[in-house]
């Protein structure tokens, strides 16, 4: 009964998402109030109905209702019950859900943060994310329906994949999916500014909150999956250039390009047709991430089951959605104009340069990602493109986009004088090539790779500081200068600031990681970066629906012993799949990493076990943390939150 | 005007490659043993672990080479096919049992039935280094001079049976 209720309540929800789509964006064109005010009330619907969905569906796995052939397929009975609740978007249809259920709170918080707004803006807007939501819900119904029953019920449900039962994979999803989704929003900002005809500085002002909020969910789900990778699959490696990865990290870079035009447009009114291309270019490549991890047309190790049919219904979306917004913009954007003129030496000419490398980024993983299908579909044969491609090919493009990073914030708006910045910038630019040079020589080897990474960091910490003094040093009263700065000059500081310490760990661990892959007795030590590891051997043990084999390793230095370390290998009860769990004692300056490998038959307990030394390798997430903390920072600028004030003092004044 | 239309223009591009690419198959990657002697290997029988096989038993044989494992839930779906194979007596179907536990292979065999003529026991994955096998199951057609003629990486499908291998496997069995 209770997925009756859940499955009904998805095509309710189609329905209002069909009147949402329709009515209040004709009700904009022809100026009528009634029809645009339906926008809102729609919204909520909308919203509640999603939320029964989501609810009845989370019900059905806590219950083992293993009549429901996604339940079935996707739990067991002996599932840890937080697990049961993450296993709703542990497979297709049920991501699917997630998404249009996190669509729907995005629609919802649109309509009740918007009251500053036109009206006819809001219908607008809503109304596009409506036809967004319209689509993703018949994909559901029609192709992909999570309440489908099973009869007869199966006795026990098939387990859901050991690789996701895991803490890290229970909040993943439903991040990146925020940050997917989440560009919805500043998608159907601009739509709905090209619908209007009305390209002003507001349009920008308005969308930015939501495209950084978006941004923030998205680094944070994109980090999380990445140290996931990290610390389940038991390689050490923390990104792998897999097409799907990839689809996360194409709309990501647009959505970093977007941020930074968007704040151009606001406050300089500048590149508007372009932050409009860019909005609708990550929200095109978010469902074109979605396609390819739907739809199988790439090898991944994310692919659900593939199905041409789910494949021909995304792609017809895609087309509808994608095509009709570029025809659109083609139609639209040449009225635009050109907005507030600037040198070729300013602080837009900069923003600019770096959100051309930022989208020549974004090609360049788009080409690699796809090549393979292009060369496949024009006959050329079978071939996959690996990270040697995109190492190559990314670094030549993050050199420049670094170095204008630093320069970006101390240049000025409109026109600078080269000679004049050359001279502000010339310590900070000189102390961080002595660190370059001279730091690596402290930690080992020194190498031309570690000392360009190193360079790039501190090119970057040192304008930051450099900003800052100006900004704030001088004479008088440093604590009131320092609450003169709007957040957001701190938060875009604090996430460059993450991209120096991102950098840090990457040149760091890239560097100088040790890794070792042996067979070890029992009471065998090992030598590795200045530590000794001792294998005590692995004992059984048993989990609540898995036995491992759980090993232990002491780890000591000059004699003293450091810490123990616990890897296992698990076998699950039902798939019977075998999973690595990794050891990691984690520091600041870097991670002890153990994973246990195969067991070695006819021998005394004997093991392969698989040592990493791992330096600055936390560095990675630190930075990618700071980076999404300094979007919060950004959003919670005070002029975000005073916004209503305004709209108040207007009323006051109208009341008298 | 001509460069607002740019954007769309390209896109039309990918979408039509995106079109052709849902009709073609990711999973068929080429393998570089295709066309070259199968790798030589020595491996204890699963049911009789003192006993060898080797590649040299084939020789003057069409045969089929099946790589599974009792973890691995996918050769569940091409099961059925395979006790198909068996009991019509296509073509000779040997297995390898990848990656797994002695006991775990037999009890898996127990419980859905053994389609192979003999099964070999690859407990650490070495020969399956050997013939690049990087996911299970896969299938190899080895012919009479020990030479691989065809590779399935992932389920064998009944229209993978009919319309490629057995039509391959008369071919061969012929010269």
């Amino acid at each position: 009964m209770i997925p009756e209720i859940g499955h009904f309540a998805l095509i309710i929800a189609l329905f209002l998402a069909l009147c949402l789509g329709v009515l209040p964006i004709i009700g904009a064109a022809r100026d009528n109030a009634v029809l645009s005010g339906t926008a809102r009330p729609l919204a909520y619907g909308q919203f509640v109905l999603l939320a029964v969905a989501f609810l009845c569906l989370t019900y059905a796995f806590v219950v083992d209702d293993f009549s429901v052939l996604y339940v079935a397929q996707h739990s067991n009975s002996q599932l840890p019950v937080i697990y049961k609740m993450s296993a709703v978007w542990g497979g297709h249809e049920g991501s699917l859900l997630l998404w249009a259920f996190l669509l729907g709170a995005w629609i919802l918080a649109v309509a009740m943060f918007s009251r500053h707004l036109p009206g006819e803006m809001v219908a607008r807007v809503l109304g596009v994310m409506g036809l967004v939501s319209v689509g993703f819900l018949l994909f559901m119904l029609l192709t992909s329906n999570p309440f489908d029953r099973l009869l007869p019920a199966a006795a026990d449900g098939r387990d859901l994949n050991p690789l996701l039962q895991d803490p890290g994979l229970v909040i993943h999803p439903p991040m990146l999916y925020m940050g997917y989704v989440g560009f919805s929003v500043a998608f159907a900002f601009a739509i709905a500014a090209l619908l209007g005809g009305r390209m002003d500085a507001t349009w920008a002002r308005w969308s930015r909150p939501w495209t950084t909020v978006a941004w923030v969910f998205m680094t944070a789900g994109i980090s999380i999956g990445s140290w996931w990778a990290y610390y389940e699959l038991g390689w050490g490696g923390w990104w792998f250039w897999d097409p799907v990865e990839n689809a996360s990290f194409m709309p990501w870079l647009i959505g970093t390009a977007l941020i930074h035009s968007l704040a151009v447009t606001e406050k300089r009114g500048a590149f508007k047709s372009w932050t409009v291309l860019l909005a609708i270019a990550a929200f095109s490549l978010s469902l074109l991430g979605t396609f390819l991890v739907r739809s199988g047309v790439l090898t991944s190790v994310h692919s659900f089951a593939a199905d041409p049919k789910r494949g021909i219904f995304i792609l017809s979306f895609l087309v509808i959605v994608i095509g009709a917004s570029l025809l659109l913009f083609a139609w639209r954007a040449p009225k635009i104009g050109l907005g507030g003129k600037f040198d070729l030496l300013s602080r837009e000419a900069l923003l600019l340069s770096n959100n051309v490398l930022l989208s020549v980024a974004t090609a360049s993983v788009f080409i690699g990602t796809l090549y393979p299908l292009f060369m496949d579909a024009l006959g050329f044969g079978k071939l996959s493109v690996g990270p040697p491609y995109f190492e190559a090919v990314f670094v030549p493009l993050i050199v420049p986009m670094v170095l204008m990073m630093g320069l970006g914030p101390l240049a000025r708006w409109k026109k600078f004088s080269a000679p004049e910045l050359a001279k502000r910038v010339r310590w900070a630019f000189a102390s961080a090539v002595l660190i370059a040079l001279l730091l690596p020589l402290t930690m080992g080897q020194w190498t031309a790779m570690i000392a360009l990474g190193l360079l790039l960091a501190f090119w970057i910490i040192t304008t930051m500081i450099l900003s800052l003094h100006e900004r704030l040093g001088g004479h008088g009263n440093f604590m009131q200068r320092a609450r003169g700065q709007s957040l957001s000059y701190y938060g875009m500081q604090l996430a460059h600031l993450g991209v120096a310490i991102f950098i840090i760990g990457v040149t760091l661990v890239g560097g100088y990681e040790t890794e070792r892959d042996v067979r070890m007795d029992v009471g065998d030590t090992l030598q590795a970066g200045g530590y000794e590891f001792r294998f005590n051997g692995a004992t059984d043990v048993e989990g609540p629906n898995y036995v491992a084999a759980k090993g232990r390793v002491s780890v000591s230095k000059n004699g003293k012993l450091v810490t123990e370390l616990f890897p296992e290998k698990r076998q699950y009860n039902a798939s019977g799949m075998p999973m690595t769990e990794a050891a990691i004692s984690p520091g600041l300056l870097g991670d002890l990493y153990v994973s246990l490998g195969e067991p070695i038959p006819d021998s005394a307990g004997a093991w392969a076990v698989r040592v990493y030394i791992k330096p600055f390798v936390d560095w990675i997430w630190a930075g990618t943390f700071l980076m999404g903390l300094g979007g919060v920072l950004a959003v919670s600028d005070r002029r975000y939150r005073m916004r209503r004030k305004p709209k108040l003092n207007i009323l006051a004044a109208e009341g008298k | 005007m001509a460069r607002f239309i740019l954007p769309f223009v390209i896109f039309m591009i990918v979408a039509v490659f995106l079109f052709v690419g849902l009709g073609l198959n990711p999973h068929e990657v080429p393998s570089p043993l295709v066309g070259k002697p199968a790798p030589a290997f020595s491996l204890p029988q699963l049911h009789e672990p003192d006993k060898q096989f080797s590649l040299q038993d084939m020789k003057g044989k069409v045969w089929l080479f099946n790589v599974w494992a009792s973890w691995c839930t996918a050769c569940e779906q091409e099961h059925p096919l395979f006790m198909e194979i068996s009991r019509r007596n296509l073509v000779p179907l040997y297995g390898m049992d990848y990656k797994d536990k002695r006991e775990d292979g037999m009890a898996w065999l127990q419980q859905h039935g053994n389609p192979y003529t003999l099964v070999v026991s690859d407990a650490e994955g070495r020969v399956g280094i050997d013939y690049g096998v990087y996911g299970v199951p896969e299938t190899y057609l080895i012919d009479k001079q020990g030479v691989i003629r065809y590779k399935h990486i992932g389920v064998v499908t009944e229209r993978d049976l009919s319309e490629t291998i057995l039509p391959l496997v008369k071919e061969l069995q012929a010269k």
